[in-house]
């Protein structure tokens, strides 16, 4: 029998995968970019993160008897297993890249019903497990190569595989660094002399991760997404402004205690987090007004983590919580329907005003 | 003209290129036409011919009843073939009743009235006419158009906007009677405005169509009518947006648009009032659009009502590929159709025949929260939550939500990258709470009836024991009676 095809009988070209396959383009440059400053060690990890990923997904789809290959095919497992390769220490020993993939796919995402249904982000939700179970070799971060160090293929796959060390390479990122100096009493700008330049970190060549080094590349990628419609600027800005107006306050009242807006903005995974991890749709607010909140709040969080928290960075955590928020924020901003006020009611007879 | 913004629409690609250039033609006159009695929004008419009779073009064939409907009038002159059940431009197949007439070919009008100066008539005779014409919206609405004049003048209507949006892709009918017939619609939109004592009126062309546009803007020179040019987006021929984009003012959810004093018609409408009003000219065909990328040249027509959509095709050349689908109005809005044997109407704007890649695919992923849906619809709704109350069988839910503010443009299934059904879902909830209300109704009635024969069985009952007990009174009595006569004896 055939069925009765309801209209529209016309659609956008566009689809999921091609949604997923524009941001993966997006994050090329940055990755790229990232390998040739960390070496065969940072492929590798992203070669295994992704590998994990498909594998771990086809796994749980035939626990589930469900078909493998369209479910595969919409690449929503391979980009949430490239943003978390790109958020882990590029030189991580191979099975935190495994353990964190499979955790991202079959815990944080498909225990939850699979694609669309999953409360938390998927890529952090590993980030922030890894985190909290292997504090050392998640905090172990690496300094950009020069050539004369770099460690070759080979020596590359016994990094990443076997463990081995390379002299004189171990670093620390530079929130961690500040917060260590914080600690041990250290004023701020003596824990940033030698060790922090902003130009520096707008091109990425310090210790850190793929994708909190190449704050450029990753604000490059982040405003041709925008430009291609795949997100909207509502959240990125907000997250932006919500670490910006909160460092520029503190740091001019306080500049011994308080990093300024330039210092917080470029660094750690703010960039990455505001561009690719918080438009993430599936975890975010539907309407405009909710993701400027949202953003907002991400970004308040971070700062505050940043600032008085245990832990040196805090954009995951504040994602994770406002990840936990999203359907309170859905569930009180709505839009206004036509022809009715914000509770519903039929509007009266008055005219609107212009562009309401 | 500073216009006023509007909310959500999308912006499919047009493909208006495909018919836009081809002037209206003249449909041959097919041997047969099928005249489907309900072409409107209301009662169907009732038929007041027999078969074997002959009419003449713009004969009356079916009378309008009650309030809210239409008549329906011959298209051509020839002989009623049959008159009974025929395959309507629906979906679903099912028949309704129509007159067939044989056409004679000699297309012979029934002698008309002209009027030389229309507006001597008083605003109830124009009224009239419209109505005796069987003018119904012919955007698509098919509602009865003499029924908005007659109420409009009632509710004090001041503003008057005539919509040549004609936002669906593909559909270029409207766009080509602007520009070949320009001053005749000036003169139906004056008419119109006199009729319903309006004192401004405004026409809303969208501006990917500049040589409507121009044309209008020629014809309504030196008159009350204001030409303005909107922007090319779909939905803009929804009636409330074309009133937002003029106006700024919003129709309220409960109201119409009466009572925020405005009335719309279509262009198209405008014309044919002024046929019926100027010539005494019943409505008998319309201009439509004959479009598609399987269709081998496409056209704007001039067809009979109740020609057959084959007969369309034929005259355009056939198909150059075999259709995937065919469709009945717009890509957007419109309905398949399963066969090319039915009857156009008074409210086809136009015929499609797409391949498959122009449909795009229809295989269904899940939901990934993108809000596209939300961002494109014009009313302001959350789609996905609708649909996903709606999936749970929470229909109610789904109301509380706005549901029936939906206006199922499409909006929300065009831009969804999951390529969801979204349009779909919400029809069927619709068709759901109608089917609840209709239930409730006959449940209410229902009980109304037990309780009544409830009543009526107890009261029979209580007759039956108080007879009863009358009888057995009496009895005893004239027992009484007879032991006192006995006694009295003894």
């Amino acid at each position: 029998m055939k069925t009765i095809a309801h209209s529209p009988h016309a659609h956008a070209p566009v689809t999921v995968s091609r949604v997923m396959l524009t941001v993966m383009l997006a994050l090329l440059p940055a990755t790229l970019y990232g390998f040739w400053i960390y070496g065969w060690p940072a492929f590798n990890i992203w070669v295994v993160t992704l590998l994990a990923a498909v594998i771990g997904e086809a796994f749980v789809l035939r626990l589930q008897q469900r078909p493998v290959r369209p479910v595969l095919s919409d690449c929503s497992g391979l980009l949430c297993a490239w943003l978390l390769a790109i958020s882990l220490p590029p030189w991580t020993p191979w099975w935190i890249a495994l353990l964190g993939s499979w955790f991202a796919v079959i815990i944080a995402k498909h225990v939850y019903g699979g694609l669309g249904q999953n409360p938390f982000n998927p890529a952090m939700a590993a980030r922030v497990m890894l985190l909290i179970s292997f504090p050392v070799e998640m905090t172990t971060w690496i300094a950009p190569l020069d050539s004369a160090h770099a460690p070759g293929w080979l020596q590359g796959l016994a990094v990443t595989f076997t463990g081995a060390q390379v002299d004189g390479m171990a670093s620390a990122s530079l929130l961690g660094h500040v917060k260590t100096e914080f600690t041990r009493g250290i004023e701020l700008q003596q824990a940033l002399a030698g060790y922090y330049a902003p130009l520096q970190a707008l091109w990425g060549n310090r210790a850190g991760s793929m994708g909190e080094t190449a704050a450029l590349l990753l604000l490059a990628g982040g405003l041709f997404l925008i430009a291609r419609r795949i997100i909207t600027w509502h959240a990125p800005v907000a997250m932006l402004v919500g670490v910006f107006v909160p460092s520029l306050l503190f740091s001019s009242i306080n500049p011994v205690h308080y990093a300024g807006p330039l210092y917080h903005l470029l660094s750690g995974g703010l960039i990455l987090g505001a561009f690719f991890i918080i438009t993430d749709p599936v975890t975010s607010p539907n309407t405009a007004t909710g993701q400027l909140i949202y953003g907002l709040c991400c970004g308040l969080l971070t700062w505050i983590i940043r600032t008085w928290g245990g832990y040196p960075e805090g954009v995951a955590f504040a994602v994770m919580l406002m990840n936990a928020a999203t359907p309170f924020i859905d569930h009180y901003v709505k839009p206004r329907i036509y022809g009715r006020n914000r509770k519903g009611d039929s509007v009266s007879l008055e005219p609107v005003k212009k562009g309401a | 003209m500073n216009l006023f913004k509007l909310r959500g629409g999308v912006h499919p690609q047009g493909r208006k290129e495909l018919a836009e250039k081809h002037a209206i033609r003249q449909l041959p006159m097919p041997e047969r036409l099928f005249v489907p009695l309900q072409q409107h929004v209301g009662a169907p008419a009732q038929p007041l011919v027999r078969v074997g009779d002959q009419v003449l073009k713009g004969q009356l064939i079916g009378a309008g009843q009650g309030f809210i409907s239409a008549p329906v009038h011959a298209p051509t002159s020839g002989r009623i073939a049959a008159i009974g059940d025929f395959s309507a431009a629906h979906p679903s197949g099912l028949s309704s009743p129509t007159v067939t007439i044989e056409a004679d070919g000699l297309d012979n009008w029934l002698p008309t009235r002209s009027v030389d100066d229309p507006f001597a008539l008083s605003p109830e005779e124009i009224a009239n006419a419209v109505g005796a014409a069987g003018i119904v919206g012919l955007g698509g609405a098919t509602f009865p158009s003499a029924v908005k004049l007659s109420l409009s003048r009632k509710n004090n209507v001041h503003t008057l906007i005539i919509n040549g949006g004609e936002c669906e892709p593909y559909i270029t009918c409207d766009d080509r009677l602007m520009q070949e017939r320009a001053a005749e619609i000036i003169e139906g939109v004056r008419l119109i405005r006199y009729a319903v004592g309006a004192t401004r009126v405004m026409v809303g062309i969208e501006d990917n169509k500049p040589v409507a546009l121009r044309e209008m803007q020629a014809a309504a020179a030196g008159t009350e009518v204001k030409i303005v040019a909107v922007p090319a987006m779909y939905p803009m021929g929804w009636d409330k947006q074309m009133i937002r984009a003029l106006t700024g003012c919003e129709v309220p959810a409960d109201g119409r648009t009466a009572d925020i004093g405005m009335l719309v018609h279509n262009v198209a409408t405008a014309f044919a009032v002024r046929d019926a009003v100027r010539f005494g000219r019943p409505l008998v065909s319309r201009v439509l659009t004959v479009s598609g990328g399987a269709i081998a040249t496409p056209a704007n027509l001039q067809v009979p009502i109740g020609a057959l959509v084959e007969d369309l095709f034929s005259f355009c050349g056939g198909f150059s590929q075999k259709p995937a689908r065919m469709v009945l109005g717009g890509p957007m809005m419109g309905v398949e159709l399963f066969t090319a044997a039915v009857p156009v109407v008074k409210g086809t704007s136009g015929v499609l025949a797409l391949t498959q890649q122009e449909i795009g695919s229809t295989q269904a992923a899940p939901c990934i929260r993108c809000s596209n849906c939300v961002r494109a619809c014009p009313v302001g709704l959350l789609p996905l939550e609708l649909a996903a109350h709606i999936r749970s069988g929470d229909s109610g839910a789904a109301v509380s939500r706005g549901l029936k503010d939906c206006i199922a443009c499409g909006c929300c299934s065009f831009v969804c990258p999951s390529h969801i059904p979204l349009v779909h879902y919400f029809n069927f909830a619709k068709g759901e709470l109608m089917e609840q209300e209709r239930g409730k109704l006959k449940q209410s009635a229902t009980k109304i009836l037990a309780e009544e024969r409830l009543a009526r069985i107890e009261r029979i009952e209580r007759e039956r024991l108080e007879a009863a007990a009358k009888r057995k009174a009496a009895r005893e009595a004239k027992k009484r009676a007879e032991q006192m006569s006995k006694m009295e004896v003894a």
